[in-house]
């Protein structure tokens, strides 16, 4: 009894210390927004509606042109460097046969027609939403963002932040599989 | 002197009250409605800004805040109550976007966590200072001295106090008697060592 008066502060303190020290060190959550799950996994796309970017970029489009096939929704802006460096990828997953959407975030028209001049526009359709109110309904905390949205509309994944070689290969394509083949 | 006394806390007050409000939120979000515009203020303290956050989304200037405040003023105006206002932004960011995290139970431990520290702390405190008491009083064990000694030793202790230039006091007493019931106590061990090693070094002729 009298050792464990004496143990028990210790090893009390020494597995706050440790808690803290992991949560501390562990870089893949540390105070990193992009890391917070999203309540919206599992749920129905809330509505949206939006306009096409100009008139010469199709798009335009609405919760309800989602449904039907698996889409692949990405949130993105001209001005956003991290959406530069995940394009490329976007791009292949486009050519590769994915039906991808856009979301133009937060964006001047004219700075998104010239990006998309600049680095090719895989998006089957893109929705413009200058003043964000879109990505507001959609959980959307920065971007790049981006969605899988099942055939049924429902929001079957999403990632925070830039797709990389990495995520591409162990989180997009294994959960575009899972819900194409289920 | 008491009006002016009066006076120079409100103007102080007033002064006070005037740097505390944040500059975040921007005169065309304000609603024209006050009631609503309160309302709106209110709700948006307790909700946190997702990219900076630790800044509820009234403090802060991020777009995004931005947006979240225009979000929660056009839910008002639509007509939701608070708790509708605040579980539309909860369904679409999760509990994370609020600042006062409710009591579920993915939250128990971070509710229950501080009152279990507080009983098990306040309970190691009693048992701490148990056991030193325990060990404080465990000096005190039975008297070593039997009464025949103890009447001895009194006597000696008497006899030096007596003989002593002149009136000894109470504490020279006392010092005499700890003295002397020192001297009566069995030899310590290492005591008992300290004669040997000197008879050792003086019995050894080769050395001298």
């Amino acid at each position: 009894m009298r050792r464990l008066v004496v143990i028990l502060p210790v090893a009390i303190f020494a597995a706050l210390l440790g808690v803290m020290g992991a949560l501390l060190t562990d870089g893949e959550r540390n105070n990193d927004p992009s890391r917070l799950p999203s309540p919206l996994v599992g749920k129905p796309a809330p509505a949206i509606s939006l306009p096409a970017v100009a008139d010469n970029i199709p798009g335009g489009f609405s919760t309800e042109d989602l449904k039907g096939q698996v889409t692949i929704v990405n949130v993105f802006a001209s001005w956003c460097i991290p959406c530069l460096a995940e394009h490329p990828l976007i791009t292949q997953l486009a050519a590769d046969g994915a039906r991808v959407y856009g979301i133009n975030h937060r964006d001047k028209s004219a700075d998104a027609v010239t990006w998309l001049r600049r680095h090719g526009n895989p998006y089957k359709a893109i929705g413009f939403d200058a003043d964000a109110r879109a990505s507001l309904e959609w959980g959307v905390t920065g971007v790049p963002e981006t969605f899988i949205i099942d055939a049924n509309g429902t929001i079957a994944y999403k990632h925070a932040g830039p797709i990389t070689p990495e995520v591409l290969k162990q989180k997009i394509l294994p959960k575009l599989r899972e819900i194409e083949g289920g | 002197m008491r009006q002016i006394t009066a006076a120079l806390a409100i103007t102080l007050m007033t002064f006070l009250a005037s740097a505390a409000p944040s500059l975040a939120v921007e005169p065309d979000e304000v609603l024209a409605d006050p009631v609503l515009e309160n309302r709106a203020r209110e709700i948006s303290t307790e909700l946190r800004c997702v990219v900076c956050q630790n800044q509820s989304i009234d403090d802060s200037d991020a777009d995004i805040a931005r947006d979240m405040r225009l979000l929660v003023r056009e839910r008002l105006v639509a007509g939701d109550n608070d708790e509708e206002v605040v579980n539309y932004i909860v369904a679409r960011y999760g509990d994370f976007v609020l600042l006062r995290p409710p009591f579920q139970p993915n939250t128990l431990a971070l509710w229950l966590a501080p009152p279990i520290m507080a009983v098990v702390i306040a309970t190691l405190s009693v048992l701490f200072y148990q056991t030193y008491q325990r060990r404080r009083l465990a000096g005190t064990g039975p008297d070593p001295l039997s009464p025949s000694d103890r009447a001895e030793l009194d006597a000696l202790v008497e006899r030096i106090a007596r003989t002593s230039p002149p009136n000894p006091s109470n504490m020279q007493r006392s010092r005499f008697r700890a003295e002397i019931e020192a001297g009566l106590k069995p030899p310590e061990p290492d005591s008992e060592d300290a004669p040997t090693d000197g008879g050792e070094q003086t019995d050894d002729p080769q050395r001298a």
